[in-house]
This record gives C-alpha cells, structure tokens and sequence, in this order.
C-alpha cells in the first residue's frame, strides 16, 4: 500500500528528528467512544461491524483536524504492512487481528491516528515526542468534538462515555508517557519506582504495550482509572509523576557515574563496539545496546551521534521496518543480519 | 387468590407492573415470585425491576445469569471475554458491575467531558441516583403515573437520541424489553 510506503520515510510522530527527547521520549492521549444504540465490537459480528465502519468512515476521512486523512481498512493491508504500523504506534496488535470492518485513520504527520472497531467503535489517539499531555489533549478533544458533532455517541450522564471494558467508562481516557530510564535501571532503583507507582494508580508498561517487557529500558507510564475525575485531573497527575519520575533519572545517573564511573564507560564502550561491528543483532540485544548508547550520548561519555537518529534506529530496526527496507519479508536469521548492516551504516555514516 | 405462574398455591406477592403507561398487576406465591427473581422482602427494589436493572442482590446470589434485553449478552458471556455487549449491558448488569467499578475506577459518576448536548443544557439533568430514589417514592406513593413518568426521565436521560448517526429508537423501547424480558421468565 503506497500510504503505508510514504509513513516509512518519515521519522515516526513519536520520534520527530530535531527533537532531542532523552529521558522523556514521547506521549499519547487516546479515547474510547461507542456509537449509540449498536452493539460493541467484539460482539457485534462481521456484518454489524462491517455496516459501522460504511457508516463511520465519510465522518472520519473528511475530519477537518486531520486534513485529508488516510484511511487504511484492515483487509486491505498485509502482514508487513500492519506491523510497521503497528511499530509505530499507529494501532495495535489486536486491531491487526480483526479482519473486514476495522479500519485506521490516520493523519499524514501520524500525530492523529483513530482506530475503528477495535474494542471500541472508536479509539482515538495524538502523539508527539517529548512530554506535551496537555496540548495532545486539547488536540484530541477537538478531533473528538468534530466526530460529535456527526456521531451520536453511547453516553450516560451517571457512567459517562460507555466502552466495551468497564476499565475504560466515564471519560475512556489513557494519556501515556514513554520513558527511557537505564539510569535506574542500573541502580536496580526500577522495581521500588514501579510499585510506587502502582500504588499511585498508573500502570507501567514495555515499549510497545501491554504484556511486552521494557526491552531498551523503555517503559510506558499511563493512567488507570478512568470514572470519577476530569480528564484535566487525570492528564495533569500523570504529568506530575512523569516528572518526579525524569528528576529520579538524572538523580539515579549522577550517583551511577559517581559510584561506578568505571563500570558504566565499559558498557557504553561495549555496546559502541557491538553495533558498529556485529555481523548479526536480534532485537532484545539491539535495543539493549540502543540504550546503553543513547546513555551514553546523553552522559557525554563519547560517540558524536545525534540522539534522534539512535531514536529512529530504535523504530527501523523492528522486524516490520526492516522487512519494508529489504522489500521482502525476510526469516528472522536474515532479519538478524539485515539489523546489524543498517545500524553499521548509520552509525559509521552518521558519525560526526 | 391463586398464585398466576403456577395456579397451585396461594398468592401472597403481588406485584404492580408499568409497561408504557399501562398498568399491570400480577399475584403470585412466594416461590415462583423467587424463581423469577424477585426479592419477596424488599419492596423498594420494584423500581429496579421496572426499570430492567434486574433483580436485587437476593436474587443474584441464587445464580441467576441476567441477560441485557437489547444485544442478548448473558452476564455470564462477560465475565467469560470482559467485554460488555453494548452500551445497555451497564444499565443490565448494573448489580453486577458496581462492586466491579467500585474496586477499579477513582469514583462512580462521571464528571469529565460531555457531548455538546448534555453540556449545553440550561439545566443540569437531576443525577440517575436521584431520579431512582424518586421512582422508588413514587412506586411506594402507588403514584403509579409520575413513576412511568419519572422511568422515561431515566430513559431518556441514559439513551437521548438525535437524529445523528446512531442505532435505532432505544428510549422506551428498551424499557418495553427490560420487563418483557423479565416475563418472559415467569
């Protein structure tokens, strides 16, 4: 699909080169809507999902706030297609499962992606890079606001927004933040950080999502509750925590050059030689060795690399970018080799 | 007077049901009234079997497995996927749910975002909780006409339909499925 070809040769919405991101990489706010009066997705059937997304799609491919927007029907797209997509953020795993009446739409800056029929008639999403929850929500209430104004949605006064999982109702929000945290990953400071924050009511999640580990230290924070308080209230508290949380890390890099200066210039040096001179790299050693780099870049122990283009290589070296640069699906041997050559080139290339 | 369902024992439950504007009375015996999931000692919760927001917590503690009148789902399919059916699953298994919501979300009223409709109105619609509290009043009252009237409020308040896109008529008609599906049972 040539929309699909065109999102490739762009840096993603979340890893916007220019944008030095460090400790904060990027946020999400996204909202869950049902249509009034027609059953949720997962019990609805083909046919009744089928007749939504006829219904749904003039309202969304003629949104004023995503100007021309693309829209991608999940039929139509195939298996590498989806996981790039689904690489970059711009669905899920579970939308890729569903065949005929799902569908993605999205802007061409990626910064506004909707989902049709995933668990909810709609799941609206914006991102950008860096912490910036405030104006995704503003951006996101407004593209909601437009849908509104076409679309009767499932709304009760008492309950709010009514969404197929009850985890979801009232204000069917989840603003998340991705955070890249090796400084207390290497202090073993994690663990304590997670159950503090549990206990905060946010969940912690890897890098691309539910049940996937923090693979590159890359965690994401996001709302759980989503009845009995603004939205406002929900975006601002996670805002607060992201930020005690990005003060943590720099504390937690400090002590970790001061107590283990040594150590830590050996691992920065270390993942410098294997990406520069592996011959084969899977992609839990890749994004292992991606963030001891990055680490190390923002520590300024050494290298003379852009943090957006270790960012961007943290995106093409997933299976799905990395087939879509080979132009062929490709074993995952062949993947291993693939990974190793592109980051070589970019690293040797893009040194300054 | 012999009980309606079974014509065997005596009657000693009487009920009063509302369906549209007509008023419905059925007698039955103590047990058929149970089977069918109404709570014998606690009369208050005639409003929520009219309202199809099903029988109360006696009942359910004898296993009966609610369906929602307007997509068919069985509280016992929901707790199989953890997905509701449709938007009237809540006002269906409301029992069910709220001690399921009490543990999982902040609050239990929504006080965020609403479409422009409900948020442009001059008056604040009276909150669901208190809307219920007044049918219950009313029914105790046996002013049966405000309690049809007080049913729709209700109704309407949860399922307002616009000419926008949306399914179809659910207002009172849903109400209509609630208690027939109820009977249904009897």
């Amino acid at each position: 699909m040539k929309a699909v070809d065109e999102l490739v040769k762009q840096p993603g919405s979340w890893l916007k080169v220019g944008g030095n991101t460090g400790i904060i990489v990027s946020s999400r706010v996204r909202l869950a809507r049902n249509i009034c009066g027609r059953r949720f997705p997962a019990w609805a059937g083909e046919e009744e999902s089928v007749r939504l997304l006829h219904d749904l799609t003039p309202v969304l491919g003629r949104l004023q706030a995503c100007r021309d927007p693309i829209v991608l029907e999940i039929g139509a797209l195939n298996r590498m297609e989806k996981e790039i997509l689904i690489e970059r953020h711009l669905m899920s795993r579970d939308l890729a499962e569903k065949g005929k009446g799902s569908a993605v739409v999205l802007k061409h800056d990626e910064s506004v992606a909707i989902m049709v029929n995933e668990e909810d008639h709609i799941r609206m999403q914006a991102m950008s890079p860096g912490l910036n929850l405030r104006n995704l929500l503003k951006q996101i209430d407004a593209v909601d606001s437009e849908i509104e104004s076409s679309v009767e949605y499932a709304f009760s006064p008492q309950l709010g927004y009514l969404t197929a999982c009850p985890s979801n109702v009232g204000t069917g929000i989840r603003a998340s933040v991705m955070l890249h945290l090796p400084g207390l990953v290497l202090m073993n400071e994690i663990n304590s950080i997670i159950k503090a924050v549990g206990k905060m009511g946010l969940a912690v999640r890897g890098l691309w999502g539910e049940g996937t580990d923090a693979a590159g230290n890359m965690f994401q924070l996001s709302n759980q509750t989503t009845l009995g308080e603004t939205e406002q209230t929900i975006v601002e508290r996670l805002e607060k925590i992201v930020l005690e949380i990005d003060e943590h890390e720099k504390s937690g890099r400090t002590r970790l050059f001061e107590q283990k200066e040594n150590q830590i210039r050996d691992h920065f040096g270390r993942a410098v030689g294997i990406l520069t001179h592996a011959h084969m790299l899977n992609s839990k050693e890749t994004l292992d060795m991606l963030s001891a780099l990055r680490l190390g870049l923002e520590m300024g122990l050494g290298g003379g690399w852009q943090s957006a283009m270790i960012d961007e290589l943290f995106l093409l070296t997933q299976p799905g970018h990395l087939q879509k640069l080979e132009g062929r699906v490709i074993g995952s041997e062949k993947r291993d080799l693939a990974r190793a050559r592109l980051i070589r080139q970019k690293l040797i290339d893009g040194h300054i | 007077m012999l009980c309606q369902i079974c014509g065997k024992k005596e009657a000693t439950v009487h009920l009063t049901q509302m369906l549209n504007d007509a008023v419905r009375k059925m007698h039955l015996c103590e047990q058929c009234a149970e089977a069918s999931g109404i709570d014998v000692n606690v009369p208050a919760s005639m409003s929520n079997f009219l309202l199809g927001l099903g029988a109360p917590k006696k009942a359910k503690s004898e296993s009966v497995d609610r369906v929602c009148p307007q997509c068919g789902m069985h509280f016992s399919d929901f707790k199989k996927v953890s997905r509701l059916g449709c938007q009237n699953c809540y006002a269906a298994f409301a029992d069910e749910l709220e001690p399921l919501l009490n543990g999982m979300q902040k609050g239990m009223r929504h006080v965020g975002k609403k479409p422009a409709h409900y948020a442009g109105a001059v008056n604040v619609p009276p909150s669901s909780a208190s809307l219920k509290k007044a049918l219950e009043e009313a029914v105790a009252s046996e002013n049966y006409e405000e309690a049809a009237r007080i049913r729709d409020q209700i109704h309407e308040a949860e399922n307002s339909a616009t000419g926008r896109l949306s399914g179809h008529g659910q207002g009172s008609a849903a109400a209509e499925n609630s208690v027939a599906s109820k009977k249904e049972r009897h």
